[in-house]
């Protein structure tokens, strides 16, 4: 049961929480710009480092609002939670 | 409501050399997993090649062909999985013979449960298809799952009651460590070099194609290699810089102490999450749903083990008072439908096969044939065709993610 | 009757209450005992030495331990409930208590288990593990800072070792600061103190499970009293206090019953009053065994030898231990046994400086063989929670290696500091320093003098005694593994067939995968396998990976109170009661139960459908639809965003209006659909299928938050403020112009696809949308949730005089597939795109959205996909089972058989009188006319391929007939 930090709620369990992958995956700003192999990356290919990697989360039993997680994916050790994108809510 | 004693096959009293590797291999496989031997297997077997090294960080089978539930089956949904699966049903059915090696494959059934309306349509649908594919899967009402499975609990009181379930006979279990070492001792009479304790840490390359593997244990040259890494693919691409559409998560399972046989078969529930079965030795092995976020660690989250024995509770009342052993997790690389990537990379001589999740166990013949015949011929076999890289350009994936939940 | 090994309590009184008589009966024997023992020292103190017999081999076994390393000492209890493979030395002795011995396996009963089974969720600043010397202490200095401390302990009663012992702490018995310690700790009100709590787990981020038993000394247990709890402790520190397991030596024939470990003995004497023998053979490889054979001495027992390793053993424990009465062999060591169900004698000889066996061997009788092959550390939760191990020469065992920052702290003899003063030292600093961690300021207090500690000088480590002729390929009653019946033998044979990994060896000879999880073998097999390998030292070799649970833990105590009708929450609608009373057939949809039917009596439920669907169809019907899911989407950006994550547009959408809407993943292929209704400029109320509500929810906000964070949207799931009731049917103008007087229910006036709001006649408000899941005219009526009963029974009076007929969710389906509507999840599957179900017109051409991209790849393009069509089979009364595959008609059925695609939905039709289907088909549409086979049941049902509409295909019902 990892320990997440939430940066508006504070420390909670991971059960409240879902998990939303690498962040930082911006969706084409126009789909039809790119080709398929583009598109395909976009929708199917994730980093998936051993290590350090950035990733989502949302605080789905709190206060339902998404950040992101520096985490050791070898450790679980985690660090620099920050709203994801501008966080404006 | 006792099953007889079954015992456990004894070890051979050889197994393999612990030979120190060579500079140079005509074929390198990454990994000596189930699928990493069975693929150097069906290389000397089929296509006469002997000089091949399989390389492991660890030590042999330590991954998930020894942390999986031990189900074998093929009652999968879509034709190219049913294909797939079933082949390596049939060749687990020829391997006690083939390898001189009795890991006790007992075709004790496996039942796979639907608790809802939908479920039920969905299990039919799945029990349709594989008979009209030759695959012998049946659909059983709640009697008659109660008469196969006593241990069971059918009485339509829980829950989710059990409103029917699909029932593959062929399908069973296999002891499987020793399916690692039956694989492992003929390699090794063939002449395979299998090599522990020597972490693949980065390729040589030449151009597009790959020349050699670096090592722990320094370089070694290869005419081709074969990455069967599952969990550790990505970190290994990740320096060719090919991204593949994977990501490793933490699946966990447990086992109880060893208990007089009282379960026939293998119970399968992607509603409730968990599966069980009953070891040759005694002890009832139960998996579950994988933790949501990647991770190397093997280690999970306890709150799943919890969900998973609540739910093998009301699925099996009698085993309340069994104790949780030991719980493992292993690492599981996942792909976006849920079924595997076999075939060739953008580097000519390199091929991968991972991706298989949770269910990579009961494929490991089938998955080493064919990998093996895509490493061999530089072709897919016509079995592992679908299940190119290129379907997540095409979008003709492979989706097995309706029928098999769990995709145990 | 005194029982034959209780010592008389002049000479030990023992921590037992001699007052009490308890009975309890083993293997069919009935035995007495006191409150204090455990089952073990209760077979103990009445001479049953042996317990059991082997796994494989069927040898003679006895008690070896007295804590939860027992290997040999598994019991079945008996009961209401038996539960399985239980070390009979942690099993408190009670009246009545019924066990059954095992030889390794054990077996689970067919009676449910009513016992209840709780969790408990808390956090900690401190917790301690283990409250021997160096925990009490840590506790007591950590509780003395206010920081919040949890300490646990398996024992019934706190001290760990020391109460084994004759030890003095600050000028007194050990036992007395032990006492002074507890009521400390009692009156800390942020101290909690848990006995019989095992930590079992150790997780990421400094979690621990803790599995406490409540009952097990209670004689009688309430019907509502949680038998066990599992505690989920979050901690800021962790210190790990958790001691050190004697491991016993190889030798030949080690396993016979009266060999037991050193400090056991010593524990059974002091805490049980329990002499397990007369005549006793000590066997140690350092001085703690020393304190057993003093012990033994004072009590009147013989040592008529004391085997040390070493050559030199301290001098002073020689001269007590011979002062007493005993003997010592120094330099020497035990090679075999004689005896059969006990031992009668052992075989001693020297062992020269290289550590092989010279000088002559000799016998010494005794019926008692205490052995220590030295100590190691309880390090199973620091290597669960991630922490590596080192080899330690001096200590001869595995430690913990410097811990990380974000490591439990092990202390004490865990990190192999055996004496008493090291230990309260290093417990009172490591306390004193998790609290300062906490925010806790707090000095480590003094540390109190103490004496009669256990001596601590350097062991000879000997974990392997050799043979005296075979080789070791042949030392096959040298026991590693007493519970698995595995010897040296087997671990050479495991070597010798290739296995160099410890790993591998455990698994091929079973070495430590018993109920003990190798908690006396792992270090011997290690050690053995070391020897084999001819490498320098158990380091080399390593150990197998430490995983939870540290010991055994009940399914049923996993599972919590998770289980009956707690297993999953149930949500029920406001109506429900009616339903139940109106003896509704319940399904279950997500967590939701729904009425699926209402037969009458003697109706199954086709007939009950038929009827249902008549209703509907040629009078007035009424379906509880309240579980569909509602979001509000509200903001200036609302109209914007629901055109981006809708395949249709809904910016233009008047206010007061509704449509339906599809929405696609990002690969496009459809996730879910519904009506929305725009109630203001700003703000749509979209509805989403039943099962799809919470992940329709989460998936709008995933954009919202991560993507389009400039738009200005709030999403808020509003399914439970809701109640609604569907009333369907040419008759239902009529129903609801009863029901809402207020309301032009005219066709003219209230067009399809709008909403009113509205009062109804009994001032309760709702709002009303003419919106139709059957093709008929109908209303979906929708109040606040507390009015849903009153509303659906002020419906159901309004339709009586016109026969208002109840319907479930089977009658809906029926319905809406004559018309041809999808149920997303039924009728798709993941990989089924809006155009695959021929809903061209609701895909916008004018508009991005989410997986409109993803219909251009090359697979998504074809025109050749699996496409939505209708059947009708061609004898009118067959009924296609769901799921069935249609395949060419000339098609030979021999497997692999070519499948065209395969049946979503099929039911008889009432309206239709026939059956009829729908199917997803490859190049469906293009088929639409032609003849395809469905072969199920050992035949094949020829059907038509049709269009997916089967009633009203024009759609003239839609707006029922006038009337007046």
């Amino acid at each position: 049961m990892l320990l997440i930090h939430c940066p508006w709620c504070g420390a909670r369990d991971e059960a409240e929480f879902r998990y939303g992958g690498q962040a930082h995956v911006d969706r084409p700003p126009d789909p039809n710009a790119v080709d398929d192999r583009e598109w395909g990356e976009y929708l199917f290919v994730r980093d998936n480092p051993r290590g350090r990697f950035s990733e989502r989360w949302v605080h789905s039993a709190g206060c339902r609002r998404w950040f992101d997680v520096v985490r050791d994916t070898a450790t679980n050790e985690m660090s620099a939670e920050v709203p994801s994108r501008s966080g404006r809510r | 409501m006792a099953t007889p004693r079954r015992t456990p096959p004894e070890p051979p009293a050889r197994l393999w050399r612990n030979p120190e590797p060579k500079s140079r291999y005509d074929v390198v496989i990454v990994g000596a997993g189930g699928h990493g031997l069975a693929t150097a297997y069906y290389l000397a077997r089929d296509h006469g090649i002997r000089d091949i090294a399989v390389l492991e960080r660890g030590w042999l089978a330590g991954g998930g062909t020894v942390r999986n539930t031990m189900i074998i089956r093929s009652d999968y949904l879509l034709d190219e999985s049913t294909a797939l699966y079933d082949h390596a049903l049939g060749l687990w059915e020829q391997l006690p013979d083939e390898l001189e090696y009795d890991f006790s494959f007992s075709q004790c059934g496996v039942l796979n449960l639907a608790h809802t309306e939908q479920e039920v349509r969905d299990s039919r649908r799945r029990a349709f298809a594989n008979q009209l594919n030759g695959v012998d899967t049946e659909w059983l009402g709640p009697e008659e799952v109660a008469e196969f499975c006593p241990v069971l609990d059918t009485s339509g009181e829980s829950r989710y009651p059990v409103l029917g379930a699909t029932l593959q006979r062929r399908a069973g279990t296999v002891e499987h460590d020793h399916v690692a070492w039956a694989l492992a001792r003929k390699c090794d009479e063939m002449g395979v070099d299998l090599v522990q304790n020597c972490e693949v840490t980065g390729f040589r390359t030449e151009g597009d194609r790959v020349t050699g593997v670096r090592t722990g244990r320094g370089p070694i040259s290869a005419g081709r290699v074969g990455l069967a890494a599952a969990g550790r693919t990505s970190p290994l691409t990740d320096t060719l810089g090919v991204r593949l559409p994977l990501q490793s998560h933490p699946l966990q399972a447990l086992a109880s102490e060893l208990l007089e046989p009282v379960h026939p078969c293998a119970v399968m529930s992607n509603h409730v999450h968990v599966y069980c079965s009953q070891a040759h030795r005694g002890e009832l092995v139960l998996g579950g749903g994988i933790d949501s976020y990647n991770g190397y660690a093997q280690r999970g989250s306890v709150h799943l083990v919890e969900r998973q024995l609540a739910a093998a509770v009301e699925l099996f009342p009698m085993f309340a008072r069994a104790h949780v052993l030991r719980t493992w997790a292993g690492t599981v690389d996942v792909t976006p439908d849920a079924s595997p990537i076999i075939g060739p990379t953008p580097y000519g001589n390199l091929f991968v096969n991972c991706g298989w999740g949770a269910g990579g166990f009961k494929a490991t013949p089938g998955a080493g044939r064919v990998f093996a015949h895509t490493i061999a011929t530089g072709e897919p076999h016509p079995l592992n065709a679908p299940y190119g890289l290129e379907r997540f350009t095409t979008g003709a994936l492979i989706d097995e993610h309706g029928a098999t939940g769990v995709a145990n | 009757m005194t029982s034959p090994n209780r010592l008389d309590a002049t000479v030990r009184p023992g921590r037992i209450d001699r007052t009490r008589r308890l009975r309890f009966t083993f293997d069919g024997t009935e035995l007495h005992g006191h409150p204090g023992d455990t089952l073990a020292s209760a077979l103990l103190a009445e001479g049953r030495t042996e317990v059991t017999t082997s796994v494989h081999r069927g040898r003679p076994r006895g008690i070896v331990a007295a804590d939860r390393t027992e290997p040999n000492a598994l019991v079945q209890l008996h009961g209401d409930c038996p539960e399985p493979m239980l070390p009979a030395t942690r099993v408190e002795l009670r009246d009545g208590l019924v066990a059954e011995s095992l030889s390794g396996i054990g077996w689970v009963g067919d009676r449910p288990d009513t016992a209840v089974h709780d969790k408990k969720y808390v956090h900690a600043d401190v917790v301690i593990v283990g409250a021997g010397p160096s925990g009490l202490a840590a506790a007591l200095s950590a509780g003395r800072s206010g920081a919040r401390v949890f300490l646990v302990d398996e024992q019934a009663e706190l001290g760990g070792r020391l109460l084994d012992g004759h030890e003095r702490i600050d000028g007194a018995a050990a036992t007395d600061w032990i006492a002074r310690a507890v009521r400390e700790l009692a009156e800390i009100p942020e101290v909690r103190v848990l006995t019989r709590a095992t930590a079992v787990g150790c997780y990421d981020h400094d979690y621990l499970l803790v599995a406490e038993h409540r009952t097990d000394h209670l004689d009688t247990v309430g019907p509502h009293q949680s038998q066990q709890r599992l505690w989920h402790v979050r901690a800021r520190r962790v210190v790990l206090a958790t001691g050190a397991h004697e491991r016993p030596v190889v030798f030949e024939d080690n396993d016979r019953p009266g060999i037991m470990l050193a400090a056991a003995v010593r524990s059974y004497l002091n805490r049980h009053a329990v002499l397990p023998g007369r005549d006793a053979v000590v066997f140690t490889t350092s001085d703690s065994a020393y304190s057993t054979a003093l012990d033994l001495l004072a009590v009147g027992a013989s040592v008529p030898a004391l085997v040390d390793t070493r050559p030199q053993p301290p001098a002073h424990l020689v001269d007590q231990v011979e002062a007493a009465g005993g003997r010592v062999h120094p330099g020497s060591t035990v090679i075999s046994t004689k005896g059969h169900d006990r031992v009668r004698g052992a075989r001693v000889t020297e062992l020269d400086e290289q550590g092989c066996l010279s000088g002559i061997p000799y016998e010494v009788d005794c019926d008692l063989l205490a052995v220590c092959g030295g100590w190691s550390p309880v390090v199973h939760l620091f290597g669960q929670a991630g922490g590596s191990l080192r080899w330690d020469r001096t200590a001869a065992g595995f430690v913990p290696e410097s811990s990380g920052t974000h490591l439990p702290r092990v202390i004490g003899s865990a990190r192999a500091t055996h004496d008493l003063a090291g230990s309260l030292a290093q417990g009172l600093a490591a306390g004193a320093e998790a609290a300062t961690a906490c925010g806790f300021r707090i000095a480590a207090p003094r540390v109190p003098p103490t004496s009669g500690d256990r001596p601590n000088s350097r062991p000879r480590p000997l974990w392997l005694v050799p043979g005296m002729t075979k080789p070791p390929e042949q030392w096959d009653r040298h026991f590693v593994d007493l519970q698995r019946d595995a010897t040296v033998a087997d671990v050479w044979r495991a070597i010798g067939a290739g296995m160099r990994s410890v790993e591998h060896v455990e698994r091929y000879t079973t070495i430590s995968t018993g109920q003990d999880r190798g908690k006396t073998s792992g270090v011997n097999a290690i050690g053995v396998i070391a020897d084999a390998l001819m490498v320098d030292s158990p380091g080399e070799v390593g150990t197998t990976t430490f995983r939870p649970p540290y010991a055994p833990v009940r399914f049923a105590l996993m599972a919590g109170r998770e289980r009956g009708h707690l297993h999953e929450p149930v949500r029920t609608t406001s109506m429900h009661s009616w339903h139940e009373a109106a003896g509704a057939e319940f399904e279950n949809v997500g967590q939701w139960k729904r009425p699926r039917y209402y037969p009458r009596p003697g109706e199954d439920m086709d007939a009950a459908v038929q009827r249902e669907c008549r209703a509907a169809r040629t009078g007035v019907a009424m379906q509880d639809v309240s579980t569909l899911g509602r979001i509000e989407i509200v903001g200036s950006d609302a109209p914007e965003f629901l055109d981006r994550v809708c395949t249709s547009g809904f910016a233009e959408l008047a206010v007061g209006r509704a449509r339906y809407g599809m929405m696609c993943g990002a690969d496009g292929m459809v996730l879910d659909d519904g009506v929305s209704m725009r109630l203001a400029a700003d703000r749509y109320l979209m509805s989403t299928t039943t099962g799809g509500a919470a992940g329709v929810l989460e998936w709008l906000e995933e954009w919202l938050r991560t993507e389009w964070s400039e738009l200005d949207v709030y999403c808020t799931s509003v399914t439970e403020q809701w109640a609604a009731v569907a009333v369907v049917g040419p008759r239902s103008r009529d129903v609801v112009a009863r029901l809402a007087p207020d309301l032009d229910v005219s066709s003219a006036g209230f067009g399809f696809m709008e909403f009113r709001e509205t009062e109804l006649y009994n001032g309760i408000p709702a709002r009303i949308s003419r919106i139709s899941f059957s093709g008929e005219l109908a209303f979906e009526i929708n109040v606040a949730r507390w009015y849903g009963l009153a509303t659906w029974e002020a419906v159901a009076a309004a339709g009586a005089d016109h026969g208002i007929t109840p319907y479930g969710a089977e009658t809906m389906h029926v319905l809406r597939a004559e018309k041809g509507f999808v149920v997303v999840g039924q009728d798709t599957d993941g990989t089924v795109t809006p155009l695959d179900l021929g809903m061209d017109r609701l895909v916008s051409r004018h508009k991005d959205f989410i997986g409109k991209r993803s219909f251009a790849r090359q697979d998504t393009a074809r025109t050749d996909r699996k496409q939505l069509v209708g059947l009708l089979p061609l004898e009118r009364e067959r009924l296609l089972p769901e799921g069935v595959h249609l395949v060419e008609p000339d098609v030979p059925l021999r497997p692999p058989v070519p499948m065209l695609g395969h049946v979503t939905s099929s039911y008889r039709s009432a309206a239709l009188d026939r059956t009829f289907a729908l199917a997803l088909i490859r190049d469906g549409r293009r088929r639409i006319g032609d003849v395809l086979h469905a072969p199920f049941e050992g035949s094949s049902t020829a059907v038509e391929v049709t269009r997916p509409v089967f009633y009203d295909e024009e759609g003239a019902r839609r707006d029922g007939v006038e009337h007046g």
